[in-house]
């Protein structure tokens, strides 16, 4: 493992901890045992473990101890027209340690045109210099072409990255066009990545902004009114499709809206391998905010694709979460400031889109998911923490309390409760979408690397110890049922006699001929050639005798007479 | 001859509301056997007429079963659908013939031009058959038109009367979806107006709506204007015409509009398949959508996704699939299915009626289901080809007939397709039955014969295309006879708006009109059918229900089996935009989603620079199309005229949720916004 040994061993006094008396709770089961943990790994699980002296000990007098959560999904520090996020890498993952979070998984987003190796290496160079927890990256494939192929696959093999993002929206930037969408698909289904999207469909989009502009409307409402949900529904079921076509694990991010999240779970229920991922927004709050008076609360929640105005969206994706037709849940924290939100105060469309989440992203779900009785606290892990590294190929390193995972822990406080504010929060935004909510449910102890970095509310965190955390290709989660089904899915042709029959003359000047792709596919085909050559057909043509259906098995001789039509019946 | 008509005659006396309405029970009529020595050769017609033995209670008329032909001067045995039968006939006679009843034509008092230029018809003792009910009533015709429903008619003397004897009395099937002319690499379907429209007739069909299908940089007009020159020489029953879009740009608008205003065209089809050549990017038919929708006409979908397509149809060639069996391989339902939600999704946010052509699969009709379920307006129609037999045939060692049923989208190879189509049909989640006919020689098909891509697409269909709904949907006890009616010509007269005048028998509409004999069994075959084809996909089908007699515009057409077509009768019928079907709900909710901003107070906070020189371009889609960069919003020209904001901030201390707190962010800037 690559793990940036520069900065690998910082000299922390509690090397070596102890929780005790605490319940532990993973995705499959909750027991009660020690965890002794030593150079940022969990060493010994178990009552009554015999462990060194001077260990620093926590007594968790029966509260649970879970894996540290893993935001999926987040936007630090990203460029954007000239200026970045509020919120970079030290601020961001403060925000997450605060709530529990101790890995998060950044997107690089490369600018159409530009590298995606040296973007990834900015963003490394940015978040190795200021994360606090763990984190990895996912690439955005903005633009498709020979030699950002080349580039996945290096970024595959070597650099640690097996997820890559692309998008179905923002029309003539980084907006994919199907063709490109199959062959992306199709190349990550190769070298075993995972594809994530963002399901809009952006042409649509397009058009309705221009409509929603005409009428008048500029402020943050038309935001939403541009992206009805259904739009989001289309493309995650245009996305679906593409994904069972070559059969490659889907990944939806941010899925914000009811329709979305049902036609992912007809999807699921129909065997496709895809991923649903729910954000902390459009888990906690709706998009009736959009209509707000004051411009500046608007502008906040604006967020692609945007919180839904139907108010009973967060409970029923909090639902399908917790039937695991949804797997993960993410932040895409990605927060400006109003400032820079005003860039668009004239023109929705120039909103910068974000809002924050990584914060409250693990009480939330607590609040309205747990306490509320829709699931269970290992279910809890799992879509905070297990499945997520699941996807990654990170498990059992991250998303487990096991001997050898990573000692990377929160004490949960079932009880504790808390109510957002900007004021108090950790990130860097004058504005949080969660303002004066209520949550019940929040981290008391949060432990990461092995480290303490949340202890009675206060913070200890270290900007710069981050990791890198590669993710190798392929992961068990999403591939095992894929690469089966690549042994099932061989299709043959049928060995026929050749049709010796009479041609129809057609004129060569092909006056656009309804047959698709006549002139992107190869018409020399391999099977023709073999007839060309010695292939025999195997003396006599088989009859036709066995009916595929008996009914209508009679071979006719039609009236003209032409009984030689066919070589074989 | 006399004496029989005098029986007739006696018999006809009684009124029909005396009879009990439809008996299952057995006939209660007996033979006398009296015409069992005129002409046998069509007693066989069907066996057991016992289901629609109506009328005449008490009645000892009896019934021979055999026809007297005045009309047929040509050689009656012909293409009749129970030759095979008989023989068996001949054996028992006696039993055979008090259980049938035929359909009869006689002149009241004396026989005039028995060519069938007759101007007027009495359709006797038949039961009407609409879409909305059934009921005994005659039925008199002049000048094509139907002139008179109900018992007791007066009508002039010599009037031709049709002896219905009770069977159904339907309105004639109108095939909404043809492609008699559509030309692939130069060459012709075999079936012409000619050969396809008598191959309707034959089944029952009187008329069709054809696809008008210029290439890319045709003009519609001149293509729409061929169709009709051709269609106007050789269609033996009325027709009407769709026009394909094949390319969406500027001068197609215009002429869009000289369609719609001045040719009597209400129907467009787009295309989201055949990539490069017509298919439409969904901004294309955002466009298209949002201007057939101001016209009023109805935007027809062929949903398939094309790049998709493109790209398997390459890795099967890749493969060395290079047959038939590629067809289907290469167009999976799925990719149906993904267009047809997109289709339907354009529609919504258009708000405009969308109707999908060729429902070919079980998931594109769920999806139609369901977006139907959610108020959306969408119309299905499956083709004869999707509800009468599936794909399993492409994997057929015979290439030739492997390749008859290349059709696209193409047949399902899951075996209950058909059943599945026909329930939804059936429960009116989808509306009409096309047949697409597209009939290519073997010769033609043979095109493609080393590349499935190149292999002509198209089926038959129009002919069969009554009998298999009636066989398998309302002989299989899913569909009544008044469904069956609506969706065989009345939804399809609706959407197209041609209803009242087609799709139903009533005063004033045209005499269209089908005596349905539900009772006759034949079996599909190639050899015995009216189009041109080698193949016939539907070969060795056994098919219950088809047309006993045929009215054209108020002429007898076709007669147990006996086509009396005459090229070049068809009339084109113009159609009016705005079909109340499917615009009622459109116009309405146009009214009712009427968006509006929120008024605010004009934001003052600091805004961030933004770098002029957008290398970083917005991330926002529209950026590039957005009008917004060239002209101010009206809001703000609101705001920077006289606007006062003074008013506008009583109400907005009501805070609309608990979250509604207005924060001071630490940096101190309090007065990021004016309001609130």
């Amino acid at each position: 493992m690559s793990y940036q040994g520069k900065k690998n061993i910082p000299k922390i006094t509690s090397d070596r901890l102890l929780i005790k008396g605490g319940r532990i709770v993973n995705d499959d089961q909750s027991f009660h045992a020690d965890i002794y943990m030593e150079d940022g790994l969990i060493k010994q699980i178990g009552d009554n473990l015999i462990v060194p002296g001077g260990v620093k000990t926590i007594e968790a007098n029966g509260k649970m101890v879970i894996p540290g959560g893993i935001d999926i999904h987040t936007h630090f520090q990203m460029p954007y027209r000239g200026t970045t996020t509020v919120d970079d890498f030290n601020q961001g993952s403060k925000a997450a340690l605060a709530g529990g979070t101790t890995m998060i998984v950044d997107h690089v987003i490369p600018e159409p045109g530009t590298s995606l190796m040296e973007a990834y290496d900015q963003w490394r160079q940015w978040a190795d210099e200021k994360t606090c927890c763990d984190y990895s990256l996912h690439v955005d494939i903005t633009h498709w072409n020979d030699s950002v192929k080349q580039e996945v696959d290096n970024l595959i093999k070597e650099k640690g990255v097996n997820s890559f993002h692309v998008y179905m929206a923002y029309k003539d930037y980084y907006q994919m066009s199907n063709s490109e969408l199959y062959e992306v698909f199709t190349f990550l289904a190769e070298r075993g990545g995972i594809a994530q999207v963002h399901a809009e469909n952006g042409e649509i989009i397009a058009e309705e902004q221009a409509r929603m502009l005409q009428m008048g409307i500029t402020g943050p409402e038309g935001h939403v009114l541009s992206r009805p949900e259904e739009l989001e529904a289309e493309a995650v079921f245009r996305a679906i499709t593409i994904a069972s076509q070559t059969n490659c694990p889907l990944y939806v991010t941010r899925v914000m809206s009811k329709s979305a999240a049902d036609i992912i779970s007809q999807a699921r229920k129909k065997g496709n391998v895809v991923f649903g991922e729910p954000i902390t927004a459009s888990l906690g709050t709706d998009g009736t905010h959009y209509w707000s008076k004051n411009w500046a609360k608007a502008a906040s929640f604006v967020t692609s694709p945007p919180l839904s105005p139907d108010p009973t969206t967060p409970d029923y994706l909090n639902t399908l979460l917790s039937s695991g037709d949804l797997s993960v849940t993410g932040s895409a924290h990605c927060t400006f400031s109003v400032a820079q939100k005003a860039i668009g105060k004239d023109d929705f469309t120039q909103i910068p889109e974000g809002v924050n989440g990584v914060e409250e992203r693990m009480a939330l779900i607590w609040d309205k998911a747990v306490t509320t009785g829709k699931m269970d606290e290992n279910m809890f892990v799992a879509v905070t923490s297990t499945n997520a590294a699941k996807i990654l190929n990170l498990y059992p390193r991250k998303g487990r309390i096991a001997v050898g995972s990573d000692a990377d822990l929160v004490i949960w406080d079932t009880d504790s409760i808390r109510t957002i504010t900007a004021k108090t929060h950790n990130s860097a935004a004058e504005y949080n979408v969660f303002e004066g909510m209520e949550l019940r449910g929040a981290p008391l102890v949060v432990i990461c690397q092995g480290k303490i970095v949340l202890e009675d509310g206060n913070l200890h965190a270290t900007s710069g110890v981050g990791r890198f955390i590669p993710c190798s290709p392929f992961p068990d989660f999403a591939y095992k049922r894929v690469k089966a089904r690549k042994q099932l899915a061989v299709l043959r042709a049928v060995p026929r006699g050749m049709y010796d029959g009479p041609v129809s003359e057609f004129s060569m000047s092909r006056g656009g001929t309804p047959s698709a792709s006549a002139r992107t596919s190869p018409t020399k085909q391999p099977v023709r050639n073999l007839h060309q050559s010695g292939f025999s057909l195997a003396g006599p043509p088989t009859p036709d005798d066995v009916p595929i259906r008996p009914a209508g098995r009679r071979i006719v001789v039609p009236p003209g007479g032409r009984s030689n039509i066919t070589s074989l019946s | 001859m006399s004496d029989c008509r005098r029986q007739w005659n006696r018999e006809d006396e009684l009124p029909v509301y005396l009879a009990g309405p439809i008996t299952t029970g057995p006939n209660q009529r007996k033979s006398f056997g009296m015409f069992s020595s005129v002409e046998g050769a069509f007693d066989s017609k069907t066996i057991d007429f016992d289901n629609y033995a109506v009328g005449r209670k008490g009645s000892r008329t009896p019934r021979s079963g055999s026809r007297e032909r005045l009309l047929d001067t040509g050689d009656p045995v012909g293409k009749t659908p129970s030759e095979p039968r008989e023989g068996s006939l001949t054996n028992s006679p006696g039993d055979r013939e008090d259980a049938r009843t035929g359909v009869e034509v006689r002149f009241s008092t004396e026989k005039e031009s028995p060519d069938g230029k007759n101007e007027r018809l009495l359709i006797k003792g038949g039961r009407v058959v609409n879409d909305d009910q059934s009921f005994y009533a005659d039925v008199y015709i002049e000048d094509g038109l139907i002139k008179q429903v109900g018992e007791n008619l007066v009508v002039p003397g010599g009037v031709k009367v049709i002896e219905a004897n009770g069977r159904m009395v339907i309105p004639g099937g109108i095939d909404v979806n043809t492609c008699l002319m559509k030309p692939f690499l130069g060459t012709q379907p075999v079936d012409d107006f000619l050969q396809g429209t008598k191959a309707a007739i034959a089944g029952g069909t009187t008329m069709i709506i054809d696809h008008v299908t210029p290439q890319p940089e045709d003009s519609l007009l001149e293509a729409f204007e061929r169709w009709q020159e051709a269609a106007d020489k050789r269609a033996c029953c009325d027709y009407s015409l769709h026009v394909d879009i094949p390319q969406w740009n500027e001068s197609v608008k215009y002429e869009l509009e000289l369609l719609v205003q001045e040719k009597g065209v209400n129907s467009f089809q787009v295309y989201m398949a055949y990539k490069d050549v017509y298919q439409m990017t969904d901004s294309q038919l955002y466009e298209a959508f949002s201007f057939l929708k101001q016209l009023g006409a109805v935007v027809l979908v062929h949903a398939e996704n094309g790049d998709l397509i493109a790209q398997e149809q390459r890795k099967i060639l890749g493969m060395g699939i290079t047959g038939p069996e590629g067809h289907p391989l290469s167009r999976p339902e799925e990719l149906e299915a993904e267009a047809v939600f997109r289709a339907i999704t354009l529609g919504n946010r258009v708000n405009c009626p969308v109707y999908i052509t060729k429902v070919m699969s079980k998931s594109a009709a769920d999806t139609i289901t369901q977006a139907r379920r959610k108020g959306s307006v969408v119309f299905g129609e499956p083709i004869t080809a999707s509800l009468a037999t599936d794909g399993s045939h492409y994997w057929s060692k015979n290439w030739a007939k492997a390749a008859a049923y290349v059709t696209s989208p193409p047949l399902s190879p899951d075996p209950t397709t058909p059943d599945h189509l026909h329930t939804l049909l059936a429960c009116g989640d989808l509306q009409v039955v096309g047949s697409s006919h597209c009939a290519y020689s073997t010769s033609q098909k043979a095109v493609g014969k080393d590349d499935f891509t190149l292999i002509p697409e198209g089926t038959n269909g129009v002919e069969e295309r009554m009998g298999f709904v009636w066989d398998k949907a309302v002989a299989m006890g899913k569909m009544d006879e008044n469904q069956f009616v609506a969706v065989t010509s009345t939804n399809a007269a609706k959407i197209f708006n041609l209803y009242p005048r087609k799709g139903r028998i009533a005063v004033g509409s045209d005499a269209d009109i089908v005596i349905w004999d539900p009772d006759s069994v034949k079996t599909i075959t190639a050899k015995l059918q009216q189009s041109a084809s080698e193949y016939n996909i539907f070969e060795g089908l056994e098919c219950r229900g088809a047309p006993a007699m045929v009215l054209s515009q108020g002429r007898v057409v076709y007669e147990d089996g006996n086509l009396q077509t005459q090229q070049g009768t068809g009339r084109f019928i113009p159609r009016k935009p705005f079909p109340d079907y499917a615009y009622q709900r459109v116009k309405f909710r146009n009214q009712v989603k009427n968006k509006q901003g929120v008024t605010r107070g004009i934001y003052d906070g600091p805004v961030y620079d933004v770098i002029p020189t957008p290398k970083y371009i917005t991330p926002a889609p529209s950026a590039k199309t957005s009008p917004t960069s060239h002209q101010p919003p009206p809001i703000r020209n609101l705001h920077q005229s006289n606007f006062s904001l003074s008013g506008a901030q009583i109400d907005d201390n009501v805070p609309r949720r608990s979250g509604h707190r207005i924060v001071a962010p630490p940096g101190g800037r309090s007065n990021i916004t004016s309001l609130g």
